[in-house]
């Protein structure tokens, strides 16, 4: 790491002389200058932008070339020997004839029921948490602390709770459901089987609806008082005053949040695989725990990354469909 | 947080429905919210026969031996060391590195900043699936030819994770120095500091609650992480997050200990969340809400 950070260290000595002998006028009229303000920058973004490409960049653009080959366990060593293949990858993952077009798209569909439950849920608790808190009442701290929680708690240690909390046998929620409430006839599984699609939702939305309270709880701090004072000498209620002042002023969070609530979800990798360990229920076959069991193992990454590029393709449509919908809409209703 | 009061809208008391409705749907919430956590403090107080057999809401009996037995069970105390050295060296990594990028953004106009900006920003949306599979060939083939050991190592892990929580944190950053006002580090430039003694003398003191909030959520984000440490680590540099699993083995799983280990591993990024949760939830918020 230390190695990375140095190179951004020279420029001060740099700079440092070119100011002080910067008082002594026009002996080095301008190119000390220029290197000081044209260079410095660069050389500040240096060890994050080699960090990023190494780290993120390189290894995609990788993924990429990888999803052209067949690029199985007996390349891992020296994967420049695997032979080209075209579109292959890409027919297989698409022929959804196959056995495995057919668990991906089975798995594609997983994931989108999943993502609209959970970020609906996540959005829907976080914002009326948030509105309901607007206002100060006793206990109001205490219980904004106790809400983000989840967001605080590491992700395996809370849904490894989760995951004792759906035993069969000794698990809470069967103990509740069952043996408390009757509501169920029998003990159900809930980690296995179709049951378990429900299992990850309620994680998965318990997880992540402290982020939208967070979002929308920051954004309401920027209502000015003055439109609910004005708003309340002109008689509007309470009620009215979160219809017509509070829920229209999130216009502009709630597009940043959806999106964000969106992409997390939808890549969302720890839930399943605490949940379910290396291999999720059919239900439950989230995109992520697919590709990382089509990949790691049966040991086929060509396979894995084209899959995982068709994710990515996905997930660039829609962040620019929805960014492009939603600015228009926002500029019209800003006119 | 500190503008609590200037919410506050309006003299008149709500009216009734507004209470009762908030209070329902505060105390539904609340209780969603907490129930896994009472259930991971009141489990791991309890004896092993009781956590196997049918749940029971109070503890039969109330033992403290979990706390005891989860360091014998699995090398707790190894994995907590491996998460310690990789999140903690991640996150000051990041912060540093956070803390150049940002300021170079902030205080600087130049060719590709938005392209930078923009960059970093969507490198969070890609699924992370997509680069381990190139990253995992990458380390294993760097290890084969130069013998530098990234694939299974700390090291590996601390470069990954480090890049992580960077396109956030600088991010944040950005928002941070903005407000802090350029005057200053213009007069310190006029009392004679080069444009990083005004970094480190002026921008980064006062900005401060900033950068602890970026290094914290960069060791939550570290300290979290899975699917990375799942395929990245190996017996002797496994961290918590893949170690936690070593308690359940085929035919006995010992409920009590992984609730009480995952207290444990909790503790520390629980505590430092909501005791920095202000400077976070403003660091974290701001960039958005803009």
């Amino acid at each position: 790491m230390t190695s990375t950070v140095t190179p951004s260290k020279v420029p001060p000595a740099a700079g440092d002389d070119v100011l002080k002998s910067g008082g002594v006028r026009g002996r080095f009229p301008r190119i000390p200058d220029r290197i000081r303000r044209g260079g410095l920058p660069y050389l500040l973004l240096l060890p994050a932008l080699i960090l990023e490409l190494l780290i993120h960049i390189i290894p995609m653009l990788m993924g990429i070339v990888m999803s052209f080959r067949g690029l199985t366990q007996f390349f891992i060593r020296n994967w420049n020997a695997a032979p080209w293949n075209g579109l292959h990858n890409y027919d297989i993952a698409v022929d959804f004839n196959a056995p495995i077009g057919k668990a991906l798209l089975h798995s594609f569909y997983v994931t989108c029921g999943f993502t609209v439950l959970a970020v609906g849920f996540s959005w829907l608790i976080g914002t009326a948490a948030a509105v309901l808190m607007q206002e100060n009442f006793r206990g109001r701290g205490l219980l904004r602390t106790v809400f983000l929680i989840p967001y605080a708690l590491p992700a395996y240690a809370a849904i490894i709770t989760w995951v004792f909390m759906f035993q069969h046998d000794n698990g809470l929620v069967n103990h509740v459901l069952h043996d408390q409430l009757g509501v169920t006839d029998k003990a159900s599984f809930w980690l296995i089987g179709d049951n378990s699609f429900y299992a990850l939702v309620v994680v998965a939305v318990w997880k992540s609806w402290p982020f939208a309270f967070l979002m929308v709880m920051a954004a309401l701090q920027n209502i000015p008082r003055e439109l609910y004072e004005a708003a309340s000498i002109d008689g509007a209620g309470i009620w009215q005053q979160i219809r017509r002042i509070t829920l229209p002023s999130l216009r502009s969070v709630n597009q940043v949040l959806v999106l964000v609530l969106f992409l997390w979800t939808f890549n969302d990798f720890n839930t399943p695989y605490v949940l379910f360990g290396k291999s999720a229920p059919e239900s439950a076959d989230l995109i992520s725990i697919h590709i990382y069991q089509s990949s790691f193992v049966t040991w086929n990454f060509g396979s894995g990354a084209a899959m995982s590029v068709l994710l990515l393709l996905f997930l660039l449509v829609v962040t620019a469909v929805y960014l492009f919908f939603t600015s228009r809409g926002r500029k019209s209703a800003d006119v | 947080m500190s503008s609590s009061t200037a919410t506050r809208r309006s003299p008149t008391a709500p009216p009734q429905s507004f209470i009762w409705t908030r209070r329902i749907a505060l105390t539904l919430i609340t209780l969603f919210t907490l129930l896994p956590v009472y259930v991971m403090l009141s489990s791991s107080m309890k004896s092993l026969a009781d956590v196997s057999g049918k749940f029971s809401w109070i503890p039969h009996e109330i033992t403290f031996r979990p706390y005891v037995d989860i360091w014998t069970t699995i090398p707790l105390a190894r994995y907590f060391m491996n998460s310690l050295i990789v999140a903690g060296t991640a996150s000051i990594a990041s912060v540093v590195v956070a803390v150049f990028a940002a300021y170079a953004v902030s205080r600087y106009r130049f060719r590709g900043k938005r392209v930078f900006t923009v960059t970093v920003l969507a490198t969070q949306m890609f699924p992370g699936i997509l680069f381990l599979l190139p990253l995992f060939l990458i380390f294993v083939n760097i290890g084969n030819s130069t013998g530098i050991a990234l694939y299974g190592s700390r090291g590996g892990l601390i470069l990954t994770y480090l890049t992580f929580s960077l396109p956030f944190s600088i991010w944040m950053l950005i928002g941070y120095f903005d407000s802090i006002p350029k005057d200053l580090d213009e007069a310190a430039m006029v009392d004679g500091c080069g444009p990083l003694g005004a970094l480190f003398r002026v921008v980064v003191p006062a900005a401060i609650p900033g950068i602890v909030a970026v290094a914290m959520y960069a060791f939550m984000t570290a300290w979290g992480e899975v699917l990375f440490a799942s395929v990245m680590t190996n017996d002797t540099t496994r961290t918590l997050a893949v170690g936690l699993q070593g308690y359940s083995t085929l035919n006995d799983v010992s409920w009590n200990q992984i609730m009480a280990a995952s207290l444990v591993v909790s503790v520390p990024v629980v505590a430092g969340f909501l005791l920095l949760q202000r400077y976070l939830v403003a660091g974290l918020t701001a960039g958005a809400v803009k």
